[in-house]
């Protein structure tokens, strides 16, 4: 089943109506999510400046979690010259470098009340903006090299190359001394806030990830439906 | 469980988070069902001119 996927054509067969199904549960989970974030108590501590975190923290989730997803498909891509996870890194990489971004400024937005800064060169906005140079080096990589395979083999090495930096953003705030917060949902011994502030930032997350899978799935059709254009273009050109 | 959307002293922080964030998703929407239409029709012509 998985195999057979690997073929682009029974890939857009098999997932042609996925990202309309995912749009519909993306449209649900944000109206649910945006009721959550609104009926939640506001931090004993930070205020109503928590509610920056429902848009904040899944938007990080997100970049860290496509350049893991970048990451594979490069992998794949150059170690098995595989077509289509080639197309599924170049469809990732614009939309993880969207959710970077928007950690980043989200992020910025937050720590001026907090920290009374709007950004700071600790450990884990550096990585986090590191993380965002990435993304912009992989696309930048890809659209200037004319050679469609040779720009895939050169941005899938970058990628690689990129994903030690994952670690580094996840555990930043373990290794250093830093004015961000620590880990405070995937922990060990378990998230360190209560539901009512949890439950919003989870279906926030849950909505992120349905609204990423919709917009990848239909980008790499798009990929898909581009690279056999090009192909059938050349093929004209060549009987004229 | 009432809607709370009184930002207090923080809404300058708050409401362009969430507005900053919602343009950038919606555009980024925008921008991929864009490109898949372009891609279809490109495609379609394409098929078009290869068929005999």
């Amino acid at each position: 089943m998985v195999f057979g996927l690997a073929n682009p054509q029974r890939f857009m067969i098999a997932t042609r109506r996925l990202p309309a199904i995912l749009g519909v549960a993306t449209v649900l989970l944000f109206a649910a999510g945006l009721w959550l974030s609104f009926t939640a108590p506001e931090d004993y501590q930070q205020g109503d400046t928590v509610r920056i975190m429902f848009v904040h923290v899944p938007a990080a989730w997100m970049g860290l979690f496509v350049y893991a997803v970048l990451g594979g498909c490069s992998f794949f891509a150059l170690v098995f010259r595989h077509v289509l996870a080639d197309a599924a890194a170049r469809a990732a990489a614009p939309l993880g470098a969207a959710f970077t971004g928007l950690a980043l400024v989200t992020g910025s937005l937050w720590g001026r009340p907090m920290w009374g800064t709007w950004w700071e060169w600790d450990a884990r906005l550096t990585s986090v903006l590191v993380l965002f140079l990435f993304y912009l080096g992989y696309m930048a990589l890809r659209s200037s090299i004319d050679d469609e395979q040779k720009a895939g083999r050169a941005a899938s090495v970058l990628a690689l190359v990129g994903l030690v930096n994952l670690p580094i953003v996840k555990f930043s705030v373990d290794w250093w001394n830093t004015l961000h917060q620590p880990t405070s949902v995937l922990r060990p011994d378990g998230p360190t806030m209560t539901a009512d502030i949890l439950t919003p930032l989870l279906v926030m997350a849950l909505a992120y990830t349905t609204f990423f899978g919709a917009l990848w799935v239909l980008s790499i059709h798009t990929e898909i439906r581009r690279r056999r254009a090009a192909a059938l273009a050349m093929r004209a050109a060549g009987r004229a | 469980m009432s809607l709370d959307l009184d930002m207090g002293k923080y809404a300058a922080f708050v409401w362009p988070a969430w507005a900053i964030s919602a343009l950038v998703l919606g555009a980024l929407a925008a921008w991929v069902v864009g490109k898949a239409r372009a891609a279809s029709k490109a495609l379609a012509e394409a098929e078009g001119e290869d068929a005999p």
